[in-house]
């Protein structure tokens, strides 16, 4: 039988089983309008206020601090374009790197389109935010900074607490000058079920997170909004949400997601120590048995689940069709794959050049992989290497490589 | 003794093809790769590869190309039967997604088959004429055929260089067309080809006539012109 090796957990997991049990009542049975008076309204009205304390509980906060949204793309864009709209200057400015999810980029991409300033931060060869870069892009008009938790395609944790920390000394000098406050947004889309999301431990004041990445449902998200941020609604309609996410509430698949962040949250500690050792064992493998191969991202500072791994000379699409015949399934950075044939900009970032990211391979790990799947893995991986390395023209000199990364510029730079 | 009752024999379901058995999906975007069946066996069992370019002898023409839509590159060897003035043989190497290796490999085939194709005959293969025969491309993929024909003429170029045939070799001149952003004829054809194919994605993409209006008539046509040459 033909194997099935799912390693793009990044990209989605499969919904929990007993998330969808959890949220199969709130279909047909229990389907009422959580603003409706009579009782059927009112179940699904304490079935969302039950979904908001188990999320608050994880993150430390109150529940009114929590809005469900329709997914974490959804859940960026309010938080930074509505901080953008509330603070009312023109231009406004807001921060982030040159290192986020699309969805981060191309908000700030639009309301630089509409006149206002964006700074991109870079990061350094390992992926890790220049710290001291981010505070020297502070200006009197900055109402925002946004930087992940963690990043999707290499793993690397940024130190948000840190920033966090940082961040909240200097909102206190700008007080005293009668500036504006800097609000810290963080997109914890891909950090969810593996770190520690305590709003109050890093000093944060809005974040993202969704649904799919937690074996949970998609097109569920939710925004943290700590209490006393000014922000504006993108989406106006009958005032729920506290007003900042308008239509009828996702009923089940709000509950999947809380009980799918549950779950996650108290398998976060077993998994993480289980999944780290299956990961630094296949980077290690990678590296030592096919030459020319390159580890993307942070040794140590990376999510327990992320193996991200340049194949030099080789391209990813070709190698992923390769894995899909049998049967495992991947992701790769190469242009090929990309939408707008641009290869990935996050290997970009950090310093690598195209060739880097068109061999790039991305294995993300879950609940359901074992050390066997990996064993299958780097069994039948050097052959194929081998015969896509046989039919390219390519060779990159790996000194020259080396050398291109450490003479990368890093500056800062306008979106 | 043991008798053996022969099982009844299962009706074994048709072989599913490989189209259903390998598939693959963008990282981010609507539309599938489903690769056509042909593509996929060139792809997985490709025809006329070179496997180690330091053993390739005795060719008459070399040549080699790379794509500015996503960096891949491509080698292309040829062997000429000169009384004839025909193609004998191409071999290849290419560095590129499953459309480049397919395409490239159909092109071998096509410039092989039935005793060999005329060199002239083969300098006029159009991207589409391997396309089709390879049951077509998604339409983000056409730029990677194009790399083929490309390499092939390139090959043959280098053929009447070095066989003193000067005045058949083909020279892809590029026009300028933007002089402010720099932008020539190839750099819309390949935009084009990238998928950019309204005024606005070229623009968005090359910067032509952004700080150059005067020019955004001919741009304009060139897109037209290009878009019917390879999607009309
Ligand atoms: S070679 Fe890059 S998309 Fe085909």
């Amino acid at each position: 039988m033909k194997k099935n090796i799912y390693l793009d957990h990044a990209a989605t997991t499969p919904t929990d089983i007993k998330v969808v049990k959890a949220m199969e009542p709130y279909w047909t049975r229990e389907f009422g309008n959580p603003s409706a008076l009579y009782s059927l309204g009112q179940k699904a009205k304490h079935a969302l206020d039950d979904s908001r304390q188990i999320v608050a509980k994880i993150f430390n906060c109150q529940p009114e601090e929590i809005i469900f949204t329709g997914g974490g793309t959804e859940s960026i864009n309010l938080a930074i374009k509505g901080v953008v709209l509330a603070s009312n200057l023109k231009p406004a400015h807001i921060i982030t790197s040159n290192f986020e999810h699309h969805a981060v980029l191309n908000a700030a991409q639009t309301l630089k389109n509409q006149g206002h300033e964006v700074s991109l931060v870079p990061v350094d060869a390992e992926g890790l935010i220049m710290v001291d870069k981010l505070w020297s892009a502070i200006k009197k008009n900055t109402v925002l900074i946004s930087i992940m938790t963690a990043n999707n395609e290499v793993g690397t944790i940024q130190p948000i607490q840190e920033i966090g920390a940082k961040l909240k000394k200097i909102n206190q000098e700008r007080k005293a000058k009668k500036l504006p406050a800097i609000y810290l947004h963080t997109d914890a889309c891909q950090a969810a079920g593996a770190l520690d999301l305590n709003v109050e431990k890093l000093h944060i004041d809005l974040m993202t997170i969704n649904g799919s990445k937690i074996y949970g449902p998609k097109g569920v998200g939710v925004l943290y909004i700590k209490r006393g941020t000014v922000l504006q609604a993108l989406i106006d309609g009958g005032g729920q949400e506290k007003n900042w996410r308008s239509g009828t509430e996702n009923v089940p698949g709000i509950v999947g997601l809380a009980t799918a962040l549950k779950i996650a949250d108290s398998k976060k500690e077993s998994e993480n120590k289980r999944l780290t050792i299956l990961r630094d064992w296949l980077i290690k493998k990678i590296l030592t048995t096919i030459p020319k191969t390159l580890l993307n991202g942070h040794a140590q500072k990376r999510l327990p689940n992320n193996i991200n791994i340049s194949i030099l000379d080789i391209e990813g699409e070709a190698l992923l069709l390769y894995l899909d015949a049998i049967g495992i399934q991947a992701s790769t950075g190469s242009a090929c794959t990309a939408q707008d044939l641009e290869p990935s900009h996050v290997i970009r970032a950090l310093g690598r050049p195209y060739e880097a990211a068109h061999g790039s391979l991305r294995l993300t790990l879950g609940r359901s992989t074992t050390k066997n799947d990996l064993i299958y893995l780097t069994k039948k991986l050097p052959s194929i290497v081998k015969k896509l390395r046989q039919t390219s023209p390519v060779s990159v000199n790996m000194d020259t490589l080396h050398s291109s990364i450490k003479k990368y510029p890093r500056e800062i730079t306008s979106a | 003794m043991l008798t053996y009752k022969k099982p009844k024999k299962k009706k074994t379901p048709a072989k599913k093809s490989l189209a259903t058995q390998v598939d693959i999906v963008p990282k981010k975007g609507e539309e599938s790769w489903l690769y056509s069946d042909i593509v996929k066996e060139h792809f997985f069992t490709p025809k006329n590869l070179v496997m180690d370019a330091s053993k390739v002898k005795d060719y008459d023409g070399l040549g080699m190309v790379g794509s500015p839509a996503c960096g891949d590159m491509m080698k292309v060897w040829v062997w000429i039967d000169k009384k004839n003035d025909k193609i004998k043989k191409m071999q290849w190497q290419t560095f590129g997604c499953a459309s480049a290796i397919g395409a490239t490999s159909m092109l071998s085939v096509m410039v092989s088959e039935n005793g060999g194709m005329p060199i002239e005959q083969a300098l006029k293969i159009r991207p589409q004429d391997i396309t089709s025969r390879l049951g077509g491309l998604p339409t983000r993929k056409i730029h990677c055929s194009v790399l083929g024909d490309k390499a092939l003429r390139s090959a043959l170029n280098n053929y009447f260089l070095k066989s003193k045939q000067k005045n058949r070799i083909v020279e892809e001149h590029a026009r300028m067309i933007d002089k402010i952003a720099q932008v020539t004829d190839h750099d819309i054809e390949e935009a084009v080809l990238e998928g950019a194919i309204t005024l606005e994605a070229i623009q968005k993409k090359t910067k032509a006539g952004v700080g150059n209006p005067e020019v955004m008539p001919e741009v304009e046509q060139l897109i037209k012109f290009y878009r019917e040459k390879y999607f009309g």
